[in-house]
């Protein structure tokens, strides 16, 4: 067994670890396991080449950029939060949650690609959910701000992962499957996406409990600013 | 018939606009860094078509050029987006245009759901309109052409001003949009250098023998720490299951395949939320929201992880071995 190759593992630790520009540190990371490995330098290059455009479907995110940016130019934003904090009974949590619900099914439906970071949290989810913690706690600061964005970026990504595994027809039960045929085992694949199920209902309640808690948090340091308003 | 290349040259074209823009404000290396990245992307099924030729030299191109991308992307300072128009002048046209505003945006996601959804029977003039592999990624940038038009139109802007707003965006994100490509490329070189097989190996040395807990637990937490590793729950699922899974766990201790496979999978989703190499998902968002950490997205979901892979665990360990 050759464990050399396992350096490139060790360059990746370090370099993000000490914080460097994270694309040379990916780069030579591939170059130190592919050369510790033996391969030769022109087979590498073409490996990288070859892997590199193989996953451009990765920069999809990119065509939503112009029609999301001209939306923002003319206020999307600043739309969606006035309506958010016009709307009431429409608190923090029940649009998180309310959207994490609409997310995993999506993606328990195999619909994936219909909301994301570019199309759905960046002009929409985002700006509510900061409208949406205003109307808790009108003093909002910079890092409660970036606690909120990140908040909602994690629903989304809770939501995708824990739903996608429940489809049938692609992605992860198909690997499974191929994986279990390849060696004997026969297995359909509805079979294997049943005991997705389990954890698809844990994720969305462990999220949605986190989520609530969250919004405890903000009502708990607004309750001594409500008290000074009111006395 | 509209093809996933299509959309790869559509990205191309705009990346390409955006290097010509850098050029012209004097940004040279910003210039040089998306149109290299643009080439990738117009000549990437040429690259792949004569690799499969037999031709390799077109991808020893490309590998060099990704490696001169790794070397302008540090020279790419990060720079807060600037707003071209005020706050003010923002409100105001908020206020004029209403729920107007929400319609392009909606339309991105219902055009590529009624794409998923409907897309193989959609046809113009007895053709197919989408080419079947791909079809959401096709109707996904089709969407966003036909959300640039409708928001010109509610805006009442030129196209080019969605360009350029497009461009400052992009701008904004900088170096970040190229992590998620790169690490999937990292991630197969990984593989071909038997990375997998070399963790395989040490996570079977440090395995206790005869405790069929401490099999599946060593096995659960190898997926996530492969994960980690890898970026990808997809490359540690063959290693993991190859290594422990199949000879051990099904073979030797009677798990059941179902339960270990589906369950096993998801213990790797939960070392997705936790790692930068996921960069698609982690870090890429991170830049998009304008976060002023980049770990932002993963500390805000780092204790759901960790509760999820706790409960999974729990489940699997009861049900596995009925």
């Amino acid at each position: 067994m050759n464990y050399w190759p396992l350096l490139g593992v060790a360059v990746i630790v370090i370099g993000f670890a000490l914080r460097f520009n994270a694309v040379p540190v990916v780069v030579c990371a591939a170059l130190v396991s592919g050369l510790l490995a033996g391969l030769h330098v022109p087979d590498l290059l073409a490996l990288l080449g070859k892997s590199f455009v193989s996953s451009r479907m990765l920069l999809m995110f990119v065509l939503t950029l112009p029609a999301i940016g001209l939306l923002e130019r003319a206020g999307l934003r600043e739309h969606a939060q006035q309506w958010m904090a016009r709307l009431r009974g429409m608190t923090l949590a029940r649009l998180l949650i309310g959207y994490l619900l609409v997310r995993e099914v999506l993606a328990t439906l195999g619909l994936m690609g219909v909301a994301g970071h570019a199309q759905t949290v960046r002009p929409l989810l985002a700006p509510m959910s900061e409208a949406a913690a205003e109307k808790i706690l009108p003093t909002l600061n910079d890092d409660d701000r970036d606690e909120l964005r990140a908040i909602a970026a994690a629903t989304d990504n809770v939501g995708r992962f824990f739903g996608e595994d429940v489809f049938i027809a692609l992605g992860a039960v198909l690997l499974i499957q191929g994986f279990y045929a390849q060696h004997g085992i026969e297995l359909t694949p509805l079979a294997i996406a049943l005991w997705a199920l389990p954890t698809a209902i844990v994720a969305f309640v462990i999220q949605s409990v986190r989520i609530w808690r969250y919004q405890r948090r903000l009502q708990r340091r607004a309750t001594p600013l409500r008290n000074e308003q009111g006395g | 018939m509209l093809h996933i290349e299509y959309t790869y040259w559509l990205i191309a074209a705009f990346l390409i606009y955006v290097a010509w823009r850098n050029l012209r404000d004097g940004q040279g290396s910003r210039a040089a860094f998306w149109l290299l990245l643009g080439l990738l992307f117009a000549g990437g099924d040429y690259v792949l078509a004569q690799q499969k030729a037999g031709n390799s030299l077109p991808a020893q191109v490309a590998g060099a050029m990704v490696i001169a991308l790794a070397l302008l992307a540090p020279r790419l300072r990060r720079h807060a987006h600037v707003d071209t128009v005020s706050t003010e002048q923002r409100l105001a046209s908020a206020l004029r245009l209403g729920h107007k505003l929400f319609m392009p945006a909606l339309l991105i996601p219902l055009v590529t759901l009624v794409a998923a959804l409907f897309g193989a029977h959609l046809s113009v003039a007895g053709h197919a309109l989408f080419a079947t592999p791909q079809m959401t990624l096709t109707g996904l940038a089709l969407a966003c052409v036909i959300a640039l038009f409708a928001a010109t139109y509610v805006a009442r802007a030129p196209l080019h001003q969605g360009l350029s707003e497009g461009r400052r965006l992009l701008d904004a994100i900088g170096w970040a949009a190229l992590l998620p490509l790169l690490l999937a490329a990292l991630g197969e070189v990984f593989t071909q250098s038997g990375v997998g097989a070399a963790i395989a190996a040490l996570a079977n040395a440090i395995l206790p023998e005869g405790s069929a807990f401490a099999c599946l637990l060593v096995f659960a937490l190898g997926m996530v720490l492969f994960t980690v590793i890898m970026g990808n729950a997809f490359a540690a699922f063959p290693v993991m299951m190859a290594g422990i899974g199949l000879p051990l766990l099904i073979q030797q201790y009677g798990a059941h395949p179902a339960i270990l496979g589906a369950m096993g999978m998801l213990c790797g989703y939960c070392g997705t939320l936790l790692t930068p190499m996921a960069a698609d998902y982690n870090l890429v968002p991170a830049a998009l929201l304008e976060l002023r950490s980049p770990y932002g997205v993963i500390r805000a979901q780092f204790w759901s992880a960790v509760m999820i892979f706790v409960a999974t665990f729990m489940m699997m360990w009861l049900l596995v071995f009925r």
